[in-house]
């Protein structure tokens, strides 16, 4: 048999073009660039953006709170995951905010329907057949909008009656850890086929997607964003697909592992675009958040508001926004989640508005039909 | 499992997200032989014969040319005579290549010349290959009856060539589509008639370059001091032990010899070279069957005690239909056919019970596969079969839907995965047991494949709900719980794709 390394990057692979990372961009008349990171598998806002002084914090997270021993305080309430070193730097220099306790309509806990009304932009699961990034080539100065996209596929969010073409890298990574893993709980039951995964996974240290190679496969990326956003006929608009953030067992390595990646891409990104970071906007968002008491195996299951980042040259950064809710029991959604205090459609209209310079309305009734009179979040741009 | 499962995924080609779940089980697979095409449309397309034997004919006869102006120079003579004729492009017989620039530039070196169309001949051989394989991928993909397709596969496998040499890689395709496909719901005895006479098989096994020593033009050569042309027993002896007896079953190495020697003569038009292809003569188009009389052993021949007095052609076909109903063949038959639908060690009660219906039908195959069908060992729930790279191939992309491939990638993943199509490098065919198959870096190799065959279908499929097409009532509750708990559709399918009822038929 052949090194299994050798299946990688090999012609015959990438003739099928099975690729990734999955990237999908759209171009647009304008200086300005956008990008939006989507963390798929429900991203922990509470392991990202703590809220270490909330007095039921230390008690509910357990081992997950050691992280932000000593970490860097963001304001009076929250402290930043230590893995984020270079979105931190940001924020002191006031390019980056987060929200907190913010969520999209959907109120269920199924990855599938979550992710499907982050990228819709509806109100529920599979209303609507188009994605909002899609639509939102139709508000933005565009002129005719023509559209690329840099992937194997197109992501929902950017689906839809504008052409959305693609281009994909050429080196092909590993089967990403997330579904490692997850095919290690498939086999378990399975003695043959555990055996032979468990050999194989002996040979394969375990990271997660974004810290794959200590984090130089998600920088690498941030690099390739940069360059197809930089050039002057290229792309303004970008998505990039992140996964393994579905932390259910042991979460404080993985989360640690993934944020350190998102950091190396976004720093990437950042130092690819140069100058033109000043015109740029980088949305963090994923489908919903986690439980805020962690489980029995050192991880979290799925709840429902979470954390979003933005960033930019743009951005009235050094801040962390939220209508906290307190994480006392009687606070909690459904006894169990962080209650979402921020409509997540709100903030993306807000951004999306101010950042092209277009009429909030609009873009609210262009990007959430669904909800049309939610009113943006204001002031997300510095004046 | 259910019975519908079984019927899709252990006697087919597993399941596809539009098709229609076959009532009974056992009758969709019977209605099959009715339904199956022997050259389907893509099939026909193909290139045939004539044109993939011309062109080996022309690289031969090229190369033959060039040799023999190499010769002279060899001795310190130079021939200025060669240039001119090679400049007028004479040298180049083969279709479509190039003339000018290599011929020229080869002018300095003849022996670059003689390398030069070789690798052209390879690449041309390659570039059929690669679309005989997309033609068999579509086929397979598409098809309306996928139990008789895997019987392909596994006759075609049974009667293994390898696009190893030059001059079988092009042809090996075209092996399975001319000697397997047509006679798949025949008689055992006329495949084999078939595969034998194939130019594919006849070269692969160097049957073509065999030379009855006490032949016309083998009294000839034997009296040449330093030639080493002759008998060949290489194709009699897989005869004996691959296609139809089977291995240590009462032949001797005697048996094998005098069957070489019965077998001399059957040779290919216009594929061999040297004594052989003057012993043949001009009979026949490039590729056809030939029977060179003059390279014939003559005299009859003893095989297991059995006199063939027969003339000519006759006497091999004689052995051969002998053979194509021996118990002996029946058993090995009937064993590799268990061991394919019902388990790597194949119930002994099934194994009878195939070898019973073969002998009474004298190798009557639908026969052999209605008592398959019927018999309950071949639909115990139980996974009977980790799947063949090629099987796993092909199941995934039935299950998304794939209707199309691209060649070179199907070519590429086989043999990412460790079993590229029609190249086992062996007569013997690939292995039909999990050992061979079910290794942890195969199964890692899967997975990554799987991802990004998921990653291609993008979020378009909803793997919870394809389950139950592919798999009725018998989708594990693990793997329904890893569909349900995946971070996202494409990964969920990904899960799907390498699940233990996946992994197995």
């Amino acid at each position: 048999m052949i090194d299994r390394r050798s299946l990688i990057g090999t012609g015959a692979m990438s003739a099928l073009a099975l690729l990734a990372p999955r990237m999908a961009w759209a171009k647009a008349e304008t200086d300005k660039r956008f990008v939006f990171i989507i963390q798929r598998g429900a991203a922990d806002g509470l392991g990202t953006v703590a809220p270490v002084a909330d007095p039921a914090f230390a008690g509910a997270r357990g081992v997950l709170a050691a992280d932000f021993d000593g970490a860097v305080r963001l304001d009076a309430m929250f402290a930043l995951h230590p893995s984020l070193a270079t979105i931190g730097g940001f924020y002191a220099r006031d390019q980056a905010l987060f929200a907190h306790a913010i969520a999209s309509p959907y109120r269920d806990r199924s990855h599938f329907d979550g992710q499907n009304v982050l990228e819709t932009g509806g109100a529920g699961a599979y209303r609507v057949k188009d994605g909002w990034m899609n639509r939102m080539l139709g508000v933005i100065p565009s002129g005719e909008a023509k559209a690329i996209a840099v992937a194997a596929t197109v992501p929902m969010a950017l689906r839809g009656s504008r052409e959305v073409a693609s281009y994909a890298p050429s080196a092909l990574p590993d089967a990403s850890d997330d579904l490692l893993q997850r095919v290690t709980m498939l086999y378990e039951g399975d003695s043959q086929l555990h055996s032979l995964w468990s050999e194989a996974m002996s040979t394969r240290k375990l990271t997660s997607d974004l810290a794959g190679d200590n984090g130089r496969n998600a920088a690498a990326t941030g690099t390739l964003a940069a360059k197809l956003l930089a050039a002057p006929d290229g792309a303004r608009i970008a998505m990039i697909e992140t996964g393994g953030w579905d932390t259910h067992a042991q979460q404080r390595g993985r989360l640690g592992a993934q944020l350190k990646g998102l950091d190396a891409m976004i720093g990437a990104l950042q130092a690819g675009l140069g100058p033109l970071w000043a015109d740029t906007m980088v949305l963090v968002a994923t489908e919903f958040g986690r439980t805020v008491a962690i489980n029995g195996t050192g991880g979290t299951d799925h709840g429902t508001a979470s954390s979003a980042m933005l960033m930019g040259g743009g951005v009235k950064g050094g801040r962390v926004i939220a209508d906290w809710p307190g994480l006392e029991a009687s606070a909690l959604y459904e006894g169990r989640d962080l209650k979402p205090t921020m409509q997540l459609d709100a903030f993306i209209g807000g951004a999306v508005a101010s950042h092209f310079g277009v009429d909030p309305k609009r873009t609210m009734m262009t990007l959430f039909p669904n909800t049309p009179d939610t009113p943006v979040v204001q002031g997300l741009l510095r004046a | 499992m259910s019975q519908q499962s079984i019927a899709l995924n252990r006697f087919g080609l597993g399941g596809r997200p539009d098709d229609m779940l076959p009532d009974a089980p056992g009758k969709w697979l019977l209605m099959q032989f009715e339904k199956f095409e022997t050259k389907p449309a893509v099939i026909a397309a193909l290139p045939g014969r004539r044109q993939l034997a011309g062109e080996l004919a022309a690289y031969l006869a090229e190369t033959k040319q060039l040799r023999a102006e190499m010769a002279p120079r060899r001795k310190g003579i130079v021939n200025t005579a060669t240039a001119p004729m090679m400049e007028d492009g004479q040298a180049s017989m083969i279709a479509g290549r190039p003339v000018a620039p290599d011929v020229e530039k080869a002018d300095g070196n003849p022996k670059d010349a003689v390398q030069q169309a070789r690798q052209f001949a390879r690449q041309q051989g390659r570039g059929h290959y690669v679309d005989a394989v997309g033609a068999r991928s579509v086929v397979a993909l598409t098809g309306p009856a996928p139990f008789v397709e895997r019987l392909v596969h596994f006759w075609a496998n049974h009667f293994a060539v390898s696009a190893d040499k030059l001059t079988v890689i092009g042809l090996a395709g075209l092996f399975e589509f001319e000697a397997i496909r047509p006679h798949v719901l025949g008689k055992f005895g006329e495949m084999l008639a078939a595969v034998e006479r194939h130019p594919a098989m006849l070269l692969y096994l160097d049957q073509a370059q065999s030379i009855g020593p006490n032949s016309q033009i083998g009294s000839r050569v034997a009296n040449r001091p330093n030639r080493k042309l002759g008998l060949n027993e290489n194709l009699a002896r897989e005869i004996l032990e691959l296609h139809t007896l089977g291995v240590r079953t009462g032949y001797s190495q005697a048996d094998v010899t005098e069957f070489a020697r019965a077998m001399t003569g059957w040779t290919v038009a216009g594929l061999t070279s040297g004594a052989v292809a003057r012993g043949a003569g001009s009979k026949g188009e490039p590729g056809d069957f030939i029977f060179a009389e003059r390279i014939h052993e003559p005299g009859a021949r003893t095989i297991m005690g059995k006199s063939y007095a027969q003339a000519g052609e006759r006497q091999a076909q004689a052995v051969l239909s002998d053979l194509a109903v021996h118990p002996a063949t029946a058993a090995h038959i009937a064993t590799k056919l268990a061991r394919h639908f019902a388990g790597d060690v194949p119930p002994p009660a099934l194994v009878e019970r195939l070898k019973a219906a073969f002998l009474s039908s004298s190798g009557d195959l639908p026969t052999v596969y209605r008592a398959l069908i019927a018999s309950p060992e071949a639909w115990v729930e139980q996974s009977a079969k980790f799947k063949t790279p090629w099987d796993w191939s092909i199941s995934a992309m039935r299950a998304l839907g794939t209707k199309t491939v691209q060649p070179q990638a199907v070519t590429g993943l086989l043999s990412q995965l460790g079993q590229p199509i029609w190249r086992p490098g062996s007569p013997a065919g690939y292995d039909d047991i999990a050992g061979s198959w079910a290794g942890s870096d195969a199964v890692m190799r899967r997975v990554e494949a799987a991802e990004r065959f998921a990653a291609r279908s993008g979020g378009a499929i909803d793997a919870r709900a394809l389950a139950p097409k592919l798999f009725p009532a018998a989708v594990s509750q693990a793997t329904i719980q890893a569909l349900a708990r995946a971070e996202s559709p494409g990964q969920a399918l990904a899960l799907l794709l390498v699940a233990p009822e996946f992994m197995r038929r």
